[in-house]
């Protein structure tokens, strides 16, 4: 306990510094000073910066980054959430971080494009070496378990990323081969991985490479050569099921097919869906003021500035005309409409989107943090 | 239909009938939306590359001043601080505070949470210029940036013996201008008249301000000072200089958005009931226009494009300029006066304003008889008059 209080000690003299040195750059902090010139320093927002874009097939791509010192690191299998400007607009999204903990300290994601996916889409075709992104540290409970054991992973499409993370850690593969380590010898790992078709396949080549090495069992399926997997057939395909922990990741309807399947079978079933929130996008909706804890319908007429009024809820309010921006208000999830344009706006959690309520209606459940 | 479009006697826009100015409310939405449809990238890069500018521009003014002893650093460095104290409050503060940069989701760029080099805190200032004067543009008894106040600036204003103090109240005011500000964002003059100095509210709002002032001054007339070690007296003087280049500035900007001849006011009964075209005309014949460089028209803030930023007081600064010669094609094509000048002409013609009407209506006038005819036309009906008397 003795060593805290020292670092505790330089801790206050360093605040007192920051505060001194605030004094003379007032009302700007001198973090935005040294932003200028070190935006990944330790102490600063954490950021990270796009290192190197790797094509992986014709719509995946591997960004490397070197994200900002306070990056606290990363279990494999976790996600990282990156804010990232396209076409000027500040958008956040989570990625799998697709290796273990690497020796530069770098992080790596790897992003397929998917129809209509703004995010993805820039990330994969438009991102380049030395664009700043915004980072959040690692999270997710989407993890290998530390003390081996026999394992199923299911993946399809671009679910295969997390678990890519934690086989690249179990068998890091370098240029003279895949290495052995002991901490892997307790792993006994089986892949069923389901694509479109198989050029398609994002780290198809890793999943080989491990599998010829007896490594992995990897299990390859392809739509267009074997038909949609049935869940059902997974007992086929792996004969040992009932041994094995399931860990998947992919879109809802495997997800939620899969539930039922080892639920009647018993058998245990971690997954990982990153898109959670589907955003029904109407006329009207629930609005929600979250401080509040007001609940009530609105139409997709009426402004949300009049409907937390006309619910008691204490609205800061303006111009009521969408010029004064004294309105403005944390969406946190929902979709709303500019009743002047019919424009649409979408948040989902963490998001970070602001409107103003006086000219926008709920054009679905809305979440507005009053 | 308004007050405004009932007067008969030099009414600018007697030709236009309720659809015409339908139709031109319509053809504006079409320009905002072409706006907006178009924003991105380029203009994120843009305010991006202002901000960097101006902090890397403070940065090494303040480190010139440094040895500001030395008279050449302290020319430099001075130029250097008051531009960067300029593109502070203008470019960059006072539309960051309108909202124009809220669509790019930057927490760090975003109307709420975005604080600038002026002892006005940004709450107040919000509140008193986007909330009231771009509402209320130009309406007398509503918009208090008529004249802030303390002057007449409009022959519908009644005239007492305390205008012909005015000139002087408005220049007093441009040097310590952004106290002005803070003074009239406080609402100061309100509470003093009303004694309302126990108001919690008022109090609150008071110590925000006095907070504000003091770390301001702090900063420039001690931190700094004291950084500078032997050249301190001068680091001091460079500072008083750049805020004073700073209030003289913005002082003129503004006063040419709203003062000088051909902008017309409006009663607080013209606008009840007003339509989405109506306000859009209320503010395109309440502003007015500076002409000149791409460097002045930065240097403005971009204010010197007025009547298209109360057209759309929240989209980017930088489009001003591009949907100008539509916003005048508009004004040609429905008869309006599109009011611009050179920045000089823009403040004589501001300041002759003040001057004349520091004295009562029709003291310059030549002509016997014109008092009275003003006289009658007050009585006659709603007043408004257009600002041509002189």
């Amino acid at each position: 306990m003795s060593l805290l209080s020292p670092s505790r000690r330089r801790d206050s003299w360093r605040d007192r510094a920051i505060r001194l040195a605030g004094l003379a750059t007032t009302p700007l902090l001198p973090d935005d000073y040294l932003d200028l010139f070190h935006p990944l320093r330790s102490g600063a927002p954490l950021r990270g910066r796009i290192v190197e874009v790797q094509p992986e097939t014709r719509d995946a791509a591997t960004l490397v980054i070197q994200p900002g010192g306070d990056w606290a690191g990363h279990v494999p299998g976790q996600y990282v959430r990156i804010g990232i400007d396209v076409d000027g607009v500040r958008q956040w999204r989570a990625y799998s971080l697709t290796h273990g903990p690497r020796p530069d300290g770098r992080i790596s994601v790897t992003v397929k494009a998917v129809p209509d996916g703004m995010v993805s889409n820039h990330l994969v075709r438009r991102a380049k070496a030395g664009t700043l992104v915004h980072l959040e540290q690692a999270a997710g409970e989407f993890v290998l378990p530390t003390e081996g054991g026999k394992l199923l992973f299911v993946t399809a499409g671009s679910g295969i990323t997390p678990v890519i993370g934690m086989l690249r850690n179990l068998y890091p593969v370098t240029d003279s081969g895949v290495v052995r380590l002991p901490r892997s010898e307790a792993y006994d790992i089986v892949v069923v991985h389901v694509a479109p078709t198989e050029p398609d396949s994002i780290f198809l080549d890793n999943l080989r490479e491990l599998h010829d090495a007896g490594l992995i069992q990897l299990v390859a399926r392809y739509d267009d050569q074997h038909g949609v997997l049935d869940v059902s057939e997974l007992a086929t395909l792996v004969p040992d099921l009932q041994d094995r922990t399931t860990f998947a990741c992919g879109p809802g309807g495997l997800l939620d097919a899969l539930g039922r399947h080892h639920d009647e079978l018993g058998l245990s079933l971690f997954t990982e869906q990153f898109r959670l929130t589907t955003l029904v996008t109407g006329d009207g909706g629930e609005v929600s003021f979250t401080d509040s804890g007001v609940h009530v319908e609105a139409d997709g007429t009426t402004p949300l500035l009049d409907v937390g009024e006309s619910a008691g809820v204490l609205m800061p309010s303006g111009c009521r005309m969408g010029v004064c921006f004294g309105c403005v208000l944390p969406l946190r999830e929902g979709v709303v409409r500019d009743l002047r344009d019919g424009r649409l706006t979408t948040a989902v959690e963490g998001d970070n989107v602001n409107i103003q309520t006086c000219i926008n209606a709920a054009a679905g459940n809305c979440h507005l943090d009053v | 239909m308004t007050v405004l479009q009932k007067k008969t006697d030099d009414n600018p826009i007697a030709h236009l009938t309720d659809e015409d100015i339908e139709t031109l409310g319509n053809e504006l939405d079409a320009i905002r939306d072409e706006v907006l449809t178009t924003r991105g990238e380029r203009d994120a890069a843009y305010i991006r590359k202002v901000i960097d500018a101006r902090r890397k521009l403070e940065l090494a003014s303040r480190a010139v001043l440094l040895a500001s002893g030395f008279p050449p650093a302290w020319v430099a460095g001075t130029v250097g601080l008051s531009v960067a104290k300029i593109l502070d409050n203008m470019e960059i503060g006072h539309n960051i505070m309108h909202g124009q940069w809220d669509w790019m989701r930057d927490p760090k760029i975003h109307s709420t949470t975005w604080e600038w080099d002026n002892v006005s805190p940004s709450e107040q200032w919000k509140h008193s210029h986007n909330e009231l004067h771009h509402t209320y543009t130009n309406v007398i008894g509503k918009d208090n940036d008529l004249g802030y106040g303390i002057m007449r600036v409009d022959e519908d204003q009644r005239w007492s013996p305390f205008y012909l103090g005015q000139p002087l109240w408005n220049f007093v005011n441009a040097c310590i201008f952004e106290y002005g500000i803070a003074a009239y964002d406080l609402e100061l003059r309100g509470a003093v008249k009303r004694g309302q100095f126990k108001d919690p509210d008022f109090r609150r709002r008071g110590k925000q301000v006095l907070t504000k002032i003091r770390k301001q001054i702090t900063k420039d007339y001690i931190v700094h000072p004291l950084l500078s070690g032997p050249s301190a007296m001068s680091t001091l003087t460079a500072n008083l200089t750049a805020n004073l280049v700073r209030n003289l500035w913005t002082h003129s900007v503004i006063m040419c958005g709203h003062f000088p001849d051909g902008v017309e006011t409006f009663t607080r009964r013209s606008i009840v009931g007003e339509t989405r075209g109506e306000w859009y005309l209320r503010q395109m014949l309440g502003s007015a226009n500076i002409s000149g460089s791409k460097a002045m028209h930065l240097m403005t803030g971009n204010l010197s494009y007025q009547i298209e930023h109360h057209l759309f007081p929240d989209l980017p600064s930088n489009r001003y300029q591009e949907i100008a010669p539509k916003v005048e094609a508009l004004f040609e094509r429905y008869g309006l006066r599109y009011t611009t000048g050179p920045l000089p002409k823009q403040v004589a013609s501001a300041w002759a304003k003040i001057i004349r009407l520091s004295f009562p209506n029709g003291f310059f006038d030549r002509k016997p008889g014109a008092k009275v005819s003003k006289l009658v036309r007050r009585n006659a009906g709603p007043a408004r008059t257009a600002a041509a008397a002189a």
